[in-house]
């Protein structure tokens, strides 16, 4: 039996992905200090309110455009199958550890719920960030800024429920890499062993190896 | 400050009860347009006591000079060329901030303490808490905030609240000639503006009335207007009103409850991995 592992991640990928990670920290932190006056003293962290606000639009750019590299790489392996509604019928006994699908490839249903949510969220919040974000240059007393008040308000609403989806969700999708055994070490080394893309995703593992899953599949 | 801190009815974005052992009497200034001559003082006066100097402009075909406030120019006289029956008249509009009792800037500031609401009904802003996101321009019903582009920090008239603090009156209601300014209690100003409205009613001016909108809670600048049935002549917002988006914007209970949903999530992981255990491969130990 070749124990070889399997590269999931390729090494740029996973230099993203945590890039991402990591701005992502640093935008929930200043934004979170921003949503509730409970956490303002967070804008400790970032020089104080006035550096906290001019550096978080900044910094949501930087996500974004390491988002948009991101999107593009992995959008074809999240396209939705057939196979995909069958495991959100099942999403509650998945949780429980009751249910293992057998059709599973690069990523489950699951994953590309969490990518395909992650798109629009992260394209409003960069949207009514550029509204929100209008620096002093911008503010003309006549028009009272390039983007009027009320598109503001508007905008402002959006992003605050826009970042709150994208909390949940980026919740969730830490919780669910904790809780695959296995799934951190891929994103962080990169590969997974040959029997945990068997388990976890048998369509793909037939795909990259050419093998069927043999009899050590797992089940 | 002094003892003024002490006098706070409210604060942006703060968590706790503003002190409140003591408060004041509402304090207002009454601004009669039909006593303006339109000669500036006032505007000269806050120039001189705040210390401010704008840029020197250009004249853009009217009186009005500067053409807007800015973050130098805290009040100004606007000269709205108006045709009034057969006579075209200036209404003149000492603009400016008008102290609301319920403050849009303030409901709109993210930054704690930046901006404080007096006891007394002064709005004032501390420019030292300011982070310069320019929400407050985008709740202010009056279009009156200005930010400075040199410092991205919001600028507007504080109706003197060092001078009040110290029982003087505003400067612009000291350098007023006619005494078409008046700085008292706002029931004195109420008072005043009354027998105001009769003299000018008994004049001719039927439809004179008070500017002070109830949409914002009233405000601590309130106009006598010879001409009150249509404020937008003098460039007034006819019926001001704390826009329905900022309340759902700013609201603190649903900022609250989604705080309490996010650590939802992270108790929910918790609680599922202590139920259900990681989901392992069968028969791997992970390396």
């Amino acid at each position: 039996m070749d124990e070889k592992p399997i590269l999931r991640h390729s090494v740029t990928e996973r230099m993203v992905h945590w890039t991402i990670a990591i701005v992502f920290l640093f935008l929930f932190m200043s934004g979170l200090a921003l949503f509730h006056p409970v956490f303002f003293w967070l804008a400790g962290f970032f020089g104080g309110g006035a550096l906290m606000r001019w550096l978080h639009p900044v910094t949501g750019v930087i996500l974004f455009a390491f988002f948009a590299w991101y999107a593009a790489q992995v959008w074809r392996d999240n396209r939705w199958l057939p196979a995909d509604q069958a495991w959100v019928k099942n999403m509650s006994h998945y949780m429980r550890k009751q249910h293992h699908p057998e059709d599973t490839h690069k990523y489950n249903a699951g994953q590309k719920l969490m990518f395909w949510s992650m798109v629009p969220i992260i394209a409003i919040l960069l949207l009514t960030g550029i509204v929100l974000w209008q620096p002093a240059w911008a503010f003309d007393p006549a028009s009272r800024g390039f983007f009027p008040p009320a598109v503001r308000r508007l905008s402002g609403i959006l992003h605050a429920v826009s970042a709150f989806a994208m909390f949940v969700g980026i919740g969730v999708h830490v919780y669910a890499a904790y809780w695959t055994k296995g799934s951190i070490r891929s994103m962080v080394r990169g590969t997974v062993s040959r029997a945990w893309a068997r388990f976890h995703h048998p369509a793909w593992y037939r795909e990259v190896t050419g093998q069927p899953e043999g009899p050590q599949g797992g089940r | 400050m002094a003892l003024q801190s002490l006098d706070i009815k409210a604060r942006s974005a703060s968590t706790s009860p503003s002190p409140s052992a003591r408060s004041t009497f509402e304090v207002a200034k009454m601004v009669d347009a039909s006593r303006c001559i339109g000669c500036k003082a006032c505007q000269s006066a806050c120039m001189e006591w705040n210390d401010l100097r704008g840029e020197v402009g250009v004249n853009v075909g009217f009186y009005t000079n500067p053409a807007d406030l800015d973050d130098q120019t805290w009040t100004l006289m606007r000269f709205n060329e108006k045709e009034v029956g057969d006579s075209l008249q200036w209404l003149i509009l000492k603009d400016g901030c008008f102290h609301c009792a319920d403050p849009g800037c303030l409901k709109a500031c993210p930054s704690p303490g930046a901006i404080i609401q007096y006891s007394n009904g002064i709005v004032d802003f501390h420019q030292e808490s300011c982070i310069g996101c320019g929400y407050c321009i985008s709740g202010c019903p009056f279009n009156i905030p200005r930010m400075r582009k040199e410092d991205s920090k919001v600028y507007k008239c504080t109706l003197c609240s060092d001078r009040v603090s110290v029982g003087l009156e505003p400067a612009c209601v000291k350098a007023c000639p006619t005494g078409a300014i008046q700085f008292g209690s706002k029931d004195e100003m109420l008072l005043y503006a009354e027998h105001r409205l009769d003299d000018l009613k008994s004049r001719g001016f039927a439809s004179a009335a008070v500017y002070d909108p109830p949409g914002v809670g009233g405000t601590h600048v309130v106009m006598v207007l010879p001409h009150g049935d249509q404020p937008e002549a003098y460039g007034l917002p006819k019926d001001p009103k704390l826009a329905p988006l900022l309340a759902i914007w700013r609201s603190a209970a649903a900022r609250t409850l989604g705080v309490i949903t996010m650590a939802g999530v992270a108790i929910a992981g918790i609680l599922h991995y202590m139920r259900h255990g990681p989901l392992e491969v069968p028969g791997e130990k992970e390396g």
